[in-house]
Protein backbone atom coordinates (compact mmCIF):
# COMPACT_ATOMS: atom_id res chain seq x y z
CA UNK A 1 0.00 0.00 0.00
CA UNK A 2 1.19 3.48 -1.22
CA UNK A 3 1.88 6.31 1.79
CA UNK A 4 -0.97 8.64 1.99
CA UNK A 5 -0.07 11.60 4.74
CA UNK A 6 -2.71 12.33 6.90
CA UNK A 7 -2.16 16.06 6.69
CA UNK A 8 -2.41 16.57 3.37
CA UNK A 9 -5.16 16.98 0.71
CA UNK A 10 -5.99 15.01 -2.67
CA UNK A 11 -7.43 14.93 -5.73
CA UNK A 12 -8.77 12.52 -7.72
CA UNK A 13 -6.23 12.54 -10.33
CA UNK A 14 -3.62 11.90 -7.79
CA UNK A 15 -2.02 15.31 -6.67
CA UNK A 16 -1.39 16.29 -3.58
CA UNK A 17 -1.82 19.79 -2.12
CA UNK A 18 -0.38 21.30 1.55
CA UNK A 19 -1.61 24.59 2.16
CA UNK A 20 -0.19 27.27 4.54
CA UNK A 21 -0.88 31.18 4.44
CA UNK A 22 -3.01 30.65 1.56
CA UNK A 23 0.07 28.98 -0.84
CA UNK A 24 -0.79 25.42 -1.89
CA UNK A 25 2.29 23.74 -2.34
CA UNK A 26 1.64 20.93 -4.88
CA UNK A 27 2.68 17.05 -5.89
CA UNK A 28 2.05 13.87 -6.99
CA UNK A 29 1.18 11.14 -4.47
CA UNK A 30 3.27 8.01 -3.95
CA UNK A 31 0.34 5.88 -5.80
CA UNK A 32 0.58 8.35 -8.82
CA UNK A 33 4.55 7.97 -9.03
CA UNK A 34 4.20 3.87 -8.14
CA UNK A 35 1.55 3.58 -11.06
CA UNK A 36 3.94 5.84 -13.44
CA UNK A 37 7.45 3.80 -12.80
CA UNK A 38 10.62 6.30 -13.08
CA UNK A 39 10.22 9.85 -14.12
CA UNK A 40 12.26 11.14 -17.06
CA UNK A 41 10.88 14.20 -17.21
CA UNK A 42 8.34 17.25 -15.86
CA UNK A 43 6.93 20.49 -17.83
CA UNK A 44 5.93 22.38 -15.50
CA UNK A 45 3.71 25.79 -15.48
CA UNK A 46 6.44 28.74 -14.98
CA UNK A 47 6.51 31.23 -12.23
CA UNK A 48 4.33 33.97 -12.51
CA UNK A 49 1.74 31.92 -14.76
CA UNK A 50 -2.22 31.79 -13.67
CA UNK A 51 -3.41 28.30 -13.50
CA UNK A 52 -7.13 27.01 -12.93
CA UNK A 53 -8.60 24.36 -10.61
CA UNK A 54 -8.84 20.90 -12.44
CA UNK A 55 -7.20 22.34 -15.61
CA UNK A 56 -3.49 20.45 -17.07
CA UNK A 57 -0.76 23.00 -16.42
CA UNK A 58 1.85 20.23 -17.12
CA UNK A 59 3.25 16.69 -18.20
CA UNK A 60 5.30 14.24 -16.11
CA UNK A 61 6.99 11.74 -18.53
CA UNK A 62 7.73 8.08 -17.54
CA UNK A 63 9.63 6.03 -19.05
CA UNK A 64 5.94 4.22 -19.72
CA UNK A 65 3.88 6.61 -20.72
CA UNK A 66 3.36 10.91 -20.44
CA UNK A 67 0.88 11.86 -18.05
CA UNK A 68 -1.07 15.29 -17.69
CA UNK A 69 -0.79 17.00 -14.16
CA UNK A 70 -3.58 19.03 -13.02
CA UNK A 71 -3.45 21.73 -11.07
CA UNK A 72 -5.29 21.02 -7.92
CA UNK A 73 -6.31 24.82 -6.89
CA UNK A 74 -6.58 27.92 -8.96
CA UNK A 75 -4.11 31.13 -8.38
CA UNK A 76 -0.97 32.55 -9.98
CA UNK A 77 1.93 30.14 -9.40
CA UNK A 78 5.08 31.73 -7.24
CA UNK A 79 7.46 28.91 -7.44
CA UNK A 80 8.17 25.84 -9.12
CA UNK A 81 10.60 23.12 -7.89
CA UNK A 82 14.32 23.58 -10.32
CA UNK A 83 15.66 20.80 -9.01
CA UNK A 84 13.47 18.43 -11.15
CA UNK A 85 14.80 19.81 -14.34
CA UNK A 86 17.83 17.59 -13.55
CA UNK A 87 16.52 15.09 -11.01
CA UNK A 88 13.35 14.28 -11.95
CA UNK A 89 13.57 11.03 -10.22
CA UNK A 90 13.27 12.69 -6.74
CA UNK A 91 9.54 12.56 -7.43
CA UNK A 92 9.88 8.95 -7.40
CA UNK A 93 12.18 8.93 -4.33
CA UNK A 94 10.57 11.42 -2.07
CA UNK A 95 6.87 12.32 -3.72
CA UNK A 96 5.76 14.19 -0.87
CA UNK A 97 9.26 15.96 0.03
CA UNK A 98 12.05 16.89 -2.39
CA UNK A 99 9.54 15.62 -5.30
CA UNK A 100 6.73 19.14 -4.59
CA UNK A 101 6.04 20.38 -8.34
CA UNK A 102 4.98 23.82 -7.61
CA UNK A 103 3.46 26.28 -5.44
CA UNK A 104 -0.02 28.21 -6.11
CA UNK A 105 -1.24 31.57 -4.48
CA UNK A 106 -4.87 30.87 -3.72
CA UNK A 107 -7.19 32.99 -5.57
CA UNK A 108 -9.75 31.00 -4.07
CA UNK A 109 -9.50 29.52 -0.69
CA UNK A 110 -13.04 28.00 -0.92
CA UNK A 111 -11.76 25.47 -3.55
CA UNK A 112 -10.07 23.37 -0.45
CA UNK A 113 -13.79 22.08 -0.17
CA UNK A 114 -13.23 20.13 -3.52
CA UNK A 115 -10.39 18.14 -2.14
CA UNK A 116 -10.12 14.80 -0.50
CA UNK A 117 -9.28 14.46 2.94
CA UNK A 118 -6.43 11.41 3.42
CA UNK A 119 -9.14 8.93 4.08
CA UNK A 120 -11.18 9.94 1.15
CA UNK A 121 -8.20 9.79 -0.88
CA UNK A 122 -6.90 6.43 0.30
CA UNK A 123 -10.56 4.94 -0.80
CA UNK A 124 -10.52 6.50 -4.08
CA UNK A 125 -7.23 4.86 -4.76
CA UNK A 126 -8.27 1.23 -3.42
CA UNK A 127 -11.31 1.59 -5.47
CA UNK A 128 -9.10 2.18 -8.27
CA UNK A 129 -6.71 -0.12 -8.02
CA UNK B 1 -2.18 -1.40 -15.59
CA UNK B 2 -1.52 -4.25 -13.38
CA UNK B 3 -2.41 -7.98 -14.68
CA UNK B 4 -5.03 -9.76 -13.27
CA UNK B 5 -2.91 -12.89 -12.72
CA UNK B 6 -4.99 -15.92 -12.35
CA UNK B 7 -6.53 -15.27 -16.06
CA UNK B 8 -2.98 -15.36 -18.08
CA UNK B 9 -0.18 -17.87 -18.52
CA UNK B 10 2.54 -18.19 -16.32
CA UNK B 11 6.23 -18.96 -16.87
CA UNK B 12 8.14 -21.52 -14.32
CA UNK B 13 9.04 -18.50 -12.44
CA UNK B 14 6.06 -17.07 -12.17
CA UNK B 15 6.62 -17.45 -7.92
CA UNK B 16 9.71 -15.89 -8.26
CA UNK B 17 8.63 -13.10 -9.87
CA UNK B 18 5.88 -12.31 -7.80
CA UNK B 19 7.84 -12.84 -4.18
CA UNK B 20 10.65 -9.82 -6.15
CA UNK B 21 7.73 -7.92 -5.62
CA UNK B 22 7.39 -7.20 -9.33
CA UNK B 23 5.00 -5.46 -11.20
CA UNK B 24 3.50 -8.35 -13.45
CA UNK B 25 1.45 -6.74 -16.78
CA UNK B 26 -0.67 -8.76 -19.53
CA UNK B 27 2.21 -9.50 -22.25
CA UNK B 28 0.50 -11.39 -24.97
CA UNK B 29 -1.65 -13.16 -22.61
CA UNK B 30 1.27 -13.99 -20.30
CA UNK B 31 1.79 -12.32 -16.61
CA UNK B 32 5.23 -11.02 -16.88
CA UNK B 33 7.55 -8.46 -15.07
CA UNK B 34 7.62 -5.14 -16.29
CA UNK B 35 10.05 -4.63 -13.85
CA UNK B 36 10.81 -5.12 -10.01
CA UNK B 37 11.04 -1.38 -9.01
CA UNK B 38 12.80 0.73 -10.82
CA UNK B 39 13.23 -0.45 -14.80
CA UNK B 40 15.90 2.84 -15.22
CA UNK B 41 18.06 0.62 -12.19
CA UNK B 42 18.07 -2.65 -14.02
CA UNK B 43 18.94 -1.07 -17.37
CA UNK B 44 22.03 0.43 -15.57
CA UNK B 45 22.59 -2.78 -14.07
CA UNK B 46 22.66 -4.95 -17.52
CA UNK B 47 25.09 -1.95 -18.90
CA UNK B 48 27.17 -2.24 -16.10
CA UNK B 49 27.35 -5.28 -14.51
CA UNK B 50 24.71 -8.08 -15.63
CA UNK B 51 21.05 -9.22 -15.22
CA UNK B 52 18.62 -11.81 -15.98
CA UNK B 53 15.42 -11.58 -17.87
CA UNK B 54 12.73 -14.73 -18.27
CA UNK B 55 11.68 -14.70 -21.60
CA UNK B 56 10.40 -18.10 -21.04
CA UNK B 57 7.33 -17.04 -22.97
CA UNK B 58 8.74 -16.76 -26.46
CA UNK B 59 8.35 -19.46 -28.63
CA UNK B 60 11.16 -22.34 -29.32
CA UNK B 61 10.30 -24.97 -32.08
CA UNK B 62 12.46 -27.64 -32.68
CA UNK B 63 12.90 -28.28 -36.50
CA UNK B 64 13.82 -31.96 -37.46
CA UNK B 65 13.41 -34.48 -40.03
CA UNK B 66 14.77 -35.09 -43.80
CA UNK B 67 13.17 -32.24 -45.47
CA UNK B 68 13.87 -29.30 -42.60
CA UNK B 69 17.28 -27.67 -44.04
CA UNK B 70 14.87 -27.26 -47.68
CA UNK B 71 11.79 -26.06 -45.26
CA UNK B 72 13.72 -23.68 -43.76
CA UNK B 73 15.82 -22.46 -46.98
CA UNK B 74 12.31 -21.71 -48.20
CA UNK B 75 10.76 -20.38 -44.91
CA UNK B 76 13.31 -17.80 -44.18
CA UNK B 77 14.62 -14.89 -46.04
CA UNK B 78 18.14 -15.43 -44.19
CA UNK B 79 19.92 -18.32 -45.23
CA UNK B 80 20.50 -21.13 -43.03
CA UNK B 81 23.09 -22.40 -45.61
CA UNK B 82 25.28 -20.08 -44.04
CA UNK B 83 25.41 -21.75 -40.56
CA UNK B 84 27.21 -24.73 -39.95
CA UNK B 85 26.33 -26.95 -36.05
CA UNK B 86 26.21 -25.07 -33.21
CA UNK B 87 25.74 -21.35 -35.47
CA UNK B 88 22.51 -18.76 -35.04
CA UNK B 89 21.05 -17.19 -37.53
CA UNK B 90 18.75 -13.79 -37.10
CA UNK B 91 16.30 -14.16 -40.01
CA UNK B 92 12.89 -12.80 -40.71
CA UNK B 93 10.26 -15.15 -41.84
CA UNK B 94 7.80 -13.25 -44.27
CA UNK B 95 4.80 -14.18 -46.60
CA UNK B 96 4.60 -13.79 -50.14
CA UNK B 97 4.21 -10.02 -50.53
CA UNK B 98 7.02 -9.52 -48.71
CA UNK B 99 5.63 -8.63 -45.38
CA UNK B 100 7.35 -9.69 -42.01
CA UNK B 101 5.16 -12.64 -40.65
CA UNK B 102 8.14 -12.51 -37.51
CA UNK B 103 12.05 -12.15 -36.89
CA UNK B 104 13.45 -14.94 -34.93
CA UNK B 105 16.89 -16.79 -34.31
CA UNK B 106 17.57 -20.12 -36.27
CA UNK B 107 20.50 -22.20 -34.57
CA UNK B 108 21.66 -25.02 -36.19
CA UNK B 109 21.78 -28.10 -33.92
CA UNK B 110 23.80 -30.33 -35.80
CA UNK B 111 22.73 -33.55 -37.96
CA UNK B 112 20.13 -31.99 -39.86
CA UNK B 113 18.06 -30.46 -36.81
CA UNK B 114 17.12 -26.93 -36.20
CA UNK B 115 15.97 -24.73 -33.35
CA UNK B 116 13.43 -21.61 -33.89
CA UNK B 117 13.03 -19.27 -30.79
CA UNK B 118 10.01 -16.68 -32.26
CA UNK B 119 8.10 -14.08 -30.01
CA UNK B 120 5.19 -14.34 -27.90
CA UNK B 121 2.79 -12.27 -29.57
CA UNK B 122 2.83 -14.08 -32.70
CA UNK B 123 2.74 -17.66 -31.61
CA UNK B 124 -0.41 -18.90 -33.07
CA UNK B 125 0.58 -16.92 -36.38
CA UNK B 126 3.94 -18.34 -36.38
CA UNK B 127 3.24 -21.89 -35.53
CA UNK B 128 0.15 -22.03 -38.31
CA UNK B 129 2.24 -20.67 -40.73
CA UNK B 130 5.17 -23.16 -40.41
CA UNK B 131 2.78 -25.81 -40.45
CA UNK B 132 1.19 -25.03 -43.43
CA UNK B 133 4.21 -24.79 -45.13
CA UNK B 134 5.62 -27.87 -43.68
CA UNK B 135 2.50 -29.40 -45.58
CA UNK B 136 3.72 -32.63 -47.78
CA UNK B 137 7.11 -32.49 -46.41
CA UNK B 138 8.96 -34.61 -43.96
CA UNK B 139 9.20 -32.04 -41.98
CA UNK B 140 8.16 -32.16 -38.05
CA UNK B 141 8.05 -28.93 -36.48
CA UNK B 142 7.96 -30.20 -32.40
CA UNK B 143 7.26 -27.07 -30.28
CA UNK B 144 9.23 -26.64 -26.77
CA UNK B 145 7.06 -25.67 -24.44
CA UNK B 146 8.95 -28.26 -21.94
CA UNK B 147 11.91 -25.56 -21.77
CA UNK B 148 12.48 -22.22 -19.58
CA UNK B 149 14.55 -19.19 -21.32
CA UNK B 150 16.36 -17.02 -19.41
CA UNK B 151 18.79 -14.04 -20.97
CA UNK B 152 21.75 -13.58 -19.05
CA UNK B 153 22.85 -10.13 -20.34
CA UNK B 154 25.71 -7.72 -19.10
CA UNK B 155 29.40 -7.17 -19.40
CA UNK B 156 29.82 -9.91 -16.50
CA UNK B 157 26.79 -11.81 -17.54
CA UNK B 158 29.37 -14.73 -19.02
CA UNK B 159 31.60 -14.81 -16.47
CA UNK B 160 28.69 -14.88 -13.59
CA UNK B 161 26.69 -17.57 -15.33
CA UNK B 162 29.53 -20.11 -16.17
CA UNK B 163 29.88 -21.36 -12.75
CA UNK B 164 26.36 -22.05 -12.68
CA UNK B 165 26.13 -24.30 -15.47
CA UNK B 166 25.92 -28.19 -15.99
CA UNK B 167 29.51 -28.92 -15.44
CA UNK B 168 29.70 -31.11 -18.86
CA UNK B 169 28.45 -27.19 -20.56
CA UNK B 170 30.64 -25.01 -18.91
CA UNK B 171 33.62 -25.38 -20.98
CA UNK B 172 31.79 -25.47 -24.35
CA UNK B 173 29.75 -22.02 -23.21
CA UNK B 174 33.09 -20.75 -22.50
CA UNK B 175 34.49 -21.05 -26.13
CA UNK B 176 31.43 -19.71 -27.44
CA UNK B 177 31.95 -17.20 -30.13
CA UNK B 178 29.02 -14.55 -30.38
CA UNK B 179 25.83 -16.18 -32.36
CA UNK B 180 27.21 -19.66 -31.12
CA UNK B 181 25.42 -22.00 -29.23
CA UNK B 182 26.17 -24.92 -27.43
CA UNK B 183 23.64 -28.05 -26.31
CA UNK B 184 23.76 -30.87 -23.94
CA UNK B 185 21.72 -33.45 -22.24
CA UNK B 186 22.68 -33.79 -18.83
CA UNK B 187 20.76 -35.28 -15.67
CA UNK B 188 18.02 -33.51 -15.25
CA UNK B 189 17.27 -33.00 -18.97
CA UNK B 190 18.61 -30.89 -21.68
CA UNK B 191 20.54 -27.74 -21.78
CA UNK B 192 21.35 -25.44 -24.34
CA UNK B 193 23.28 -22.19 -24.04
CA UNK B 194 23.85 -19.15 -26.75
CA UNK B 195 26.04 -16.00 -26.86
CA UNK B 196 22.69 -13.99 -27.91
CA UNK B 197 20.52 -11.88 -26.99
CA UNK B 198 18.24 -8.74 -27.33
CA UNK B 199 20.47 -5.82 -25.40
CA UNK B 200 23.54 -4.95 -27.09
CA UNK B 201 25.97 -6.52 -24.42
CA UNK B 202 27.39 -9.62 -24.41
CA UNK B 203 25.98 -12.36 -22.54
CA UNK B 204 24.16 -15.72 -22.80
CA UNK B 205 20.61 -16.89 -23.58
CA UNK B 206 19.66 -20.18 -21.90
CA UNK B 207 17.66 -22.75 -22.45
CA UNK B 208 16.71 -25.47 -19.63
CA UNK B 209 14.06 -27.88 -18.38
CA UNK B 210 11.67 -25.83 -16.72
CA UNK B 211 11.41 -27.82 -13.64
CA UNK B 212 15.10 -26.41 -13.06
CA UNK B 213 14.81 -22.62 -13.81
CA UNK B 214 13.58 -21.75 -10.53
CA UNK B 215 16.71 -23.40 -8.96
CA UNK B 216 18.99 -21.80 -11.84
CA UNK B 217 17.26 -18.37 -11.20
CA UNK B 218 17.66 -18.48 -7.41
CA UNK B 219 21.68 -18.85 -8.24
CA UNK B 220 21.80 -16.32 -10.82
CA UNK B 221 20.34 -13.68 -8.58
CA UNK B 222 23.04 -15.52 -5.64
CA UNK B 223 25.72 -14.59 -7.96
CA UNK B 224 24.67 -11.12 -7.84
CA UNK B 225 22.85 -10.75 -11.25
CA UNK B 226 20.21 -8.72 -10.89
CA UNK B 227 16.48 -9.79 -12.44
CA UNK B 228 15.09 -7.02 -14.99
CA UNK B 229 11.65 -7.06 -16.53
CA UNK B 230 10.72 -6.16 -20.16
CA UNK B 231 10.74 -2.73 -19.56
CA UNK B 232 14.52 -2.55 -19.34
CA UNK B 233 14.13 -5.17 -22.05
CA UNK B 234 12.70 -2.28 -24.21
CA UNK B 235 14.96 0.35 -23.51
CA UNK B 236 18.15 -2.04 -23.89
CA UNK B 237 16.98 -3.11 -27.35
CA UNK B 238 16.17 0.21 -28.13
CA UNK B 239 19.50 1.57 -27.65
CA UNK B 240 20.86 -1.61 -28.82
CA UNK B 241 19.07 -0.29 -32.54
CA UNK B 242 17.18 -3.69 -32.28
CA UNK B 243 13.75 -3.76 -34.12
CA UNK B 244 11.08 -5.28 -32.16
CA UNK B 245 8.18 -6.77 -34.16
CA UNK B 246 4.68 -5.35 -34.31
CA UNK B 247 6.20 -1.78 -33.77
CA UNK B 248 9.49 -1.44 -35.75
CA UNK B 249 7.94 -3.93 -38.46
CA UNK B 250 5.19 -5.90 -39.10
CA UNK B 251 3.20 -7.60 -42.01
CA UNK B 252 2.35 -4.65 -43.71
CA UNK B 253 6.28 -3.90 -44.41
CA UNK B 254 9.05 -5.57 -45.76
CA UNK B 255 12.70 -6.43 -44.61
CA UNK B 256 13.70 -3.66 -47.04
CA UNK B 257 11.65 -0.60 -45.29
CA UNK B 258 12.48 -1.14 -41.59
CA UNK B 259 16.45 -1.52 -41.47
CA UNK B 260 16.31 -5.55 -42.03
CA UNK B 261 17.68 -5.90 -45.55
CA UNK B 262 21.05 -6.81 -44.04
CA UNK B 263 19.02 -9.92 -42.87
CA UNK B 264 17.87 -10.78 -46.68
CA UNK B 265 20.04 -13.76 -48.26
CA UNK B 266 19.94 -12.73 -51.86
CA UNK B 267 22.60 -15.35 -52.84
CA UNK B 268 22.70 -18.00 -54.40
CA UNK B 269 19.88 -16.38 -57.14
CA UNK B 270 17.97 -19.81 -57.19
CA UNK B 271 17.55 -20.15 -53.75
CA UNK B 272 13.31 -19.52 -53.75
CA UNK B 273 12.34 -17.98 -50.35
CA UNK B 274 9.22 -17.16 -49.62
CA UNK B 275 8.68 -13.27 -50.32
CA UNK B 276 11.68 -13.19 -52.67
CA UNK B 277 9.73 -12.38 -55.63
CA UNK B 278 8.18 -8.96 -53.57
CA UNK B 279 11.15 -8.03 -52.38
CA UNK B 280 12.79 -7.99 -55.82
CA UNK B 281 10.16 -6.28 -57.34
CA UNK B 282 10.04 -3.79 -54.66
CA UNK B 283 13.70 -3.00 -54.73
CA UNK B 284 14.11 -3.19 -58.46
CA UNK B 285 11.03 0.42 -58.20
CA UNK B 286 12.86 1.53 -55.14
CA UNK B 287 12.08 1.53 -51.46
CA UNK B 288 10.24 4.67 -50.46
CA UNK B 289 11.11 4.38 -47.09
CA UNK B 290 13.74 3.80 -44.66
CA UNK B 291 14.35 3.28 -40.40
CA UNK B 292 16.20 5.79 -38.88
CA UNK B 293 17.58 6.26 -35.83
CA UNK B 294 16.36 9.61 -33.77
CA UNK B 295 17.54 11.58 -30.97
CA UNK B 296 16.12 14.53 -29.30
CA UNK B 297 17.75 17.74 -29.02
CA UNK B 298 15.48 19.15 -26.35
CA UNK B 299 14.09 17.67 -23.07
CA UNK B 300 10.84 15.07 -23.63
CA UNK B 301 10.69 11.85 -24.53
CA UNK B 302 9.66 10.19 -28.08
CA UNK B 303 7.14 8.02 -28.36
CA UNK B 304 5.27 5.13 -30.93
CA UNK B 305 3.35 6.67 -33.40
CA UNK B 306 4.36 10.47 -33.38
CA UNK B 307 4.91 12.45 -36.92
CA UNK B 308 7.64 12.99 -37.98
CA UNK B 309 8.10 15.65 -40.41
CA UNK B 310 11.24 15.77 -42.86
CA UNK B 311 12.18 17.96 -45.94
CA UNK B 312 12.00 14.46 -47.52
CA UNK B 313 7.97 14.27 -46.75
CA UNK B 314 6.56 12.49 -43.55
CA UNK B 315 7.86 9.37 -41.72
CA UNK B 316 6.32 7.93 -38.19
CA UNK B 317 7.70 7.29 -34.59
CA UNK B 318 7.64 3.12 -34.55
CA UNK B 319 9.81 2.77 -31.17
CA UNK B 320 10.66 5.40 -28.53
CA UNK B 321 11.51 6.48 -25.11
CA UNK B 322 13.86 7.59 -22.79
CA UNK B 323 17.58 6.25 -23.07
CA UNK B 324 18.42 5.89 -19.47
CA UNK B 325 22.44 6.06 -21.16
CA UNK B 326 22.40 8.87 -23.44
CA UNK B 327 20.15 10.60 -20.73
CA UNK B 328 17.30 12.11 -23.76
CA UNK B 329 15.06 10.42 -25.65
CA UNK B 330 15.65 8.39 -28.30
CA UNK B 331 13.63 6.65 -31.03
CA UNK B 332 13.60 4.87 -33.92
CA UNK B 333 11.39 6.14 -36.87
CA UNK B 334 10.32 4.99 -40.47
CA UNK B 335 11.04 7.99 -42.91
CA UNK B 336 11.16 8.79 -46.74
CA UNK B 337 14.51 7.12 -47.94
CA UNK B 338 16.26 10.60 -48.59
CA UNK B 339 15.75 12.07 -45.38
CA UNK B 340 18.40 13.97 -44.18
CA UNK B 341 20.37 14.55 -41.03
CA UNK B 342 17.95 16.71 -39.21
CA UNK B 343 13.60 16.20 -38.84
CA UNK B 344 11.24 17.26 -36.43
CA UNK B 345 8.79 15.64 -33.93
CA UNK B 346 5.56 16.35 -32.94
CA UNK B 347 5.43 16.09 -29.40
CA UNK B 348 2.10 17.16 -27.80
CA UNK B 349 1.43 19.72 -30.65
CA UNK B 350 4.71 20.86 -30.53
CA UNK B 351 7.68 20.48 -33.27
CA UNK B 352 10.82 19.12 -31.36
CA UNK B 353 13.90 19.05 -33.68
CA UNK B 354 15.71 15.25 -33.41
CA UNK B 355 18.93 14.68 -35.13
CA UNK B 356 18.81 11.70 -37.47
CA UNK B 357 21.30 9.51 -37.21
CA UNK B 358 22.42 5.36 -38.36
CA UNK B 359 21.37 3.40 -34.96
CA UNK B 360 22.34 1.53 -32.64
CA UNK B 361 22.80 4.07 -30.07
CA UNK B 362 24.67 2.10 -27.66
CA UNK B 363 26.49 -0.90 -27.87
CA UNK B 364 28.68 -2.69 -25.22
CA UNK B 365 27.85 0.20 -22.68
CA UNK B 366 29.20 2.87 -24.95
CA UNK B 367 27.26 5.77 -26.45
CA UNK B 368 27.94 5.81 -30.74
CA UNK B 369 25.90 8.62 -31.26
Amino acid sequence: MSEIPKDLLYTETHEWVAIEDGIATCGITDFAQDQLGDIVYVELPEAGSAVGAGEVCGVIESVKAASDLYAPVSGEVVEVNQDLTDAPELINKDPYGDGWLFRVKMSDPSETDALLDAARYEQFVVEES
Amino acid sequence: MTADASTLKHTPLFERHREAGARLVDFSGWAMPLHYGSQMEEHHQVRRHAGVFDVSHMTVVDVTGADAYAYLRRLLANDIARLEPGGALYSCMLDERGGVIDDLIAYDLGGGAFRLVTNAATREKDLDWMATQADGRAVALVVRDDLAMLAVQGPQARALTLPLLPHSLRGPARELAPFRAAQGQVAGGEWFVARTGYTGEDGFEVLLPAERAPEFWDALLEAGVAPAGLGARDTLRLEAGMALYGQDMDQSTTPLETGLGWTVAWKPAERDFIGRAALEAQRAAGVKVKQAGLIMEGRGVLRPGMAVHTPAGEGVVTSGGFSPTLGRAIALARVPMDTGERAEVVVRDRREPVRVVRPPFVRHGKPLV
